[in-house]
């Protein structure tokens, strides 16, 4: 595999070459060429519909695009399940609370570390076998904050505390690119800043491309941001260079007299 | 936990005791296979919510297979009993990996069109006695010394494979199976996310149901000494999904109690009102799906969970 590996791979974990999307005549995204890369907090921004959250479910897979491909460390996945994108450490968050509202806590952790164990079809050992595992996922817990409610059934969490064990989870999976699809949206400002913190935590030694609507939270921790509108890239950089970019605030104002800080 | 004990302990007395109450041991086995059938299916419904139309097809398949094998070749009931098994499970594979592709009254759909296609084969083939069935399945002997002929001897044979059922099926959820079907269950993309292949664990938990359906088939041909096309008929699909509702899905012992309320409806209703039976379990049915969702076992354990703790904030 080494030696198929473009001069790029080491600079850029994941680029899309014209990735474009289309249901039915209507283009939801349009010849994206995305460049994320490695070590950064990269965010995506844009309007309602600007065609994010389907951006994300194409480059997870859960999608499949009209055109276009997708290069994860220097390989091209494009014709990949979304269970082996995952498997090679390409990891989604999903927009509403994706947790498993019948299993604890402390299990819903543990079906993320499960998988390494290679007994996930062993339906005749007990799941006591699980243990060893129980240690790592209290310290993930612990990370989020969680670790008293460790054996509290996960629909009976209250919001914040949800969105908190599904980063614990996505983190059990020790993801090399983190892919979260808003993150703190219809949190209250505590578990914002909360969770804004842990994803801080959470990049210091891998990769985070976020889907997020909450300027402050861009602003504070973003590396890259990359706006998209109507399905295309219109402005990609720092967030002192795109705020003053006035297609953006068009975008976002539907005039270019405001700063964007004061879109959210 | 402690009344759970006690509740079990005295059934299992009863269990024990059934042929010394002078209850008709037939009927107790004919509600153990049924109960048997109806755990098979919560695996399915309850546990991996796959809604299957079509499960009489190996419940069927299984006894015609078993009732064949001792009948015309002469089998022990041992072996006519793991063939049974064998065919169900080979079937479930079938019907399973065409199922699992698709979702929700999808899946439902092909898992009824394939019980039916396995329905007309069972209906034309040279080999099922086309209209009338297999009549008169003998007993034989188990593992060439245990007379399966007395009623006692098979009641407590039918028992033992029920426990052996029931204790299996808790451990497969409490597996570390059981977790992904449960994850899965509860939330696919998400296991999906977390690099699980959804279909993979879909279909070992239809071939399991299957085959433990299978087992309930094979012993209900030996129990009665016949196999009829009823056994693989569309209705009795029907009454699987009716006694799991009924007891309670995703419970344990839900199941049981559904097959003993409808196997009970059905035998001593029936002197008194004929085919009415089938009317009154149907308003059963609907005032289940319509005022206690749960089930019966389900509502109780909802019940005595609220008494306990309220939830946390």
């Amino acid at each position: 595999m080494a030696a198929t590996v473009p001069p790029t791979a080491d600079e850029y974990i994941l680029e899309t070459r014209g990735l474009t999307k289309e249901f039915s005549g209507f283009l939801a995204v349009s010849n994206v060429d995305l460049k994320v890369r490695r070590g950064h907090i990269h965010a995506l921004i844009g309007p309602n519909g600007a065609g994010k959250t389907t951006f994300f479910n194409l480059l997870t897979k859960f999608l499949i695009p009209t055109r276009g491909a997708i290069i994860y460390r220097g390989r091209d996945i494009t014709p990949e399940k979304p269970a082996q994108v995952a498997r090679a450490g390409m990891v989604r968050s999903f927009q509403l609370s994706a947790v498993f509202p019948h299993l604890t806590a402390l299990e819903n952790v543990r079906i993320a570390l499960q998988r390494a164990l290679g007994t996930t079809f062993h339906f005749w050992r007990h799941q006591a076998t699980l243990g060893v595992l129980d240690a790592r996922a209290r310290e993930l817990l612990e990370l989020v904050d969680l670790a008293a409610l460790a054996g509290v059934v996960a629909v009976e969490l209250p919001y914040g505390r949800k969105r908190a064990l599904e980063i614990a989870t996505t983190l059990a999976m020790d993801p090399e690119l983190l892919l979260l699809d808003e993150p703190t949206q219809g949190m209250a400002q505590e578990d914002v800043e909360r969770v804004t913190a842990l994803i801080r935590q959470a990049a210091a030694n891998r990769t985070v491309l976020m889907v997020e609507h909450n300027m402050r939270v861009v602003s504070t921790i973003a590396d890259t941001i990359t706006v998209l509108q109507r399905g295309q890239i219109i402005a990609s950089g720092s967030y002192a260079e795109v705020s003053r970019n006035p297609q953006v605030l068009e975008a976002y104002m539907g005039s270019a007299d405001t700063e964007l800080e004061n879109a959210h | 936990m402690r009344l759970t004990a006690v509740a079990y302990g005295l059934l299992a007395l009863f269990a024990l005791g059934v042929p010394l109450l002078g209850i008709y041991p037939v009927f107790m086995m004919q509600l153990l296979c049924l109960a048997m059938f109806a755990c098979a299916y919560n695996l399915l419904l309850g546990f991996g919510r796959m809604l299957s139309f079509g499960h009489a097809a190996f419940f069927g398949a299984a006894a015609y297979a078993t009732g064949w094998l001792v009948t015309a070749h002469a089998w022990g009931p041992g072996a006519a009993i793991v063939a049974g098994v064998v065919v169900a499970g080979l079937l479930g594979l079938a019907v399973g990996a065409l199922a699992i592709r698709r979702q929700g009254i999808y899946f439902a759909m092909i898992t009824l069109a394939l019980a039916q296609l396995v329905y007309f084969v069972c209906l034309e083939a040279p080999f099922t006695g086309g209209e009338n069935g297999l009549q008169g399945v003998p007993r034989g002997k188990l593992l060439g010394f245990l007379p399966l002929k007395s009623d006692v001897v098979l009641y407590y044979v039918v028992l033992a494979a029920f426990v052996a059922v029931f204790l299996f099926i808790r451990r497969v959820v409490h597996s570390p199976f059981g977790q992904v079907l449960k994850a899965i269950r509860d939330n696919e993309p998400r296991a999906i996310s977390l690099g699980y292949e959804i279909n993979r664990y879909k279909l070992l938990a239809f071939v399991l149901s299957a085959t433990l359906a299978g087992f309930a088939g094979s012993l209900k041909a030996l129990v009665f000494g016949f196999v009829t096309l009823s056994d693989v008929q569309q209705s009795t699909s029907g009454e699987v999904i009716l006694m799991t509702l009924l007891g309670g899905t995703g419970t344990f012992f839900g199941p049981v109690v559904g097959a003993a309320v409808v196997a009970t409806l059905q035998q001593y209703l029936s002197d008194l009102v004929g085919g009415w039976v089938i009317a009154i379990i149907g308003v059963v049915f609907v005032a289940c799906v319509l005022s206690f969702r749960r089930g019966i076992v389900g509502e109780l354990a909802a019940a005595r969970w609220l008494r306990r703790a309220p939830p946390p904030r």
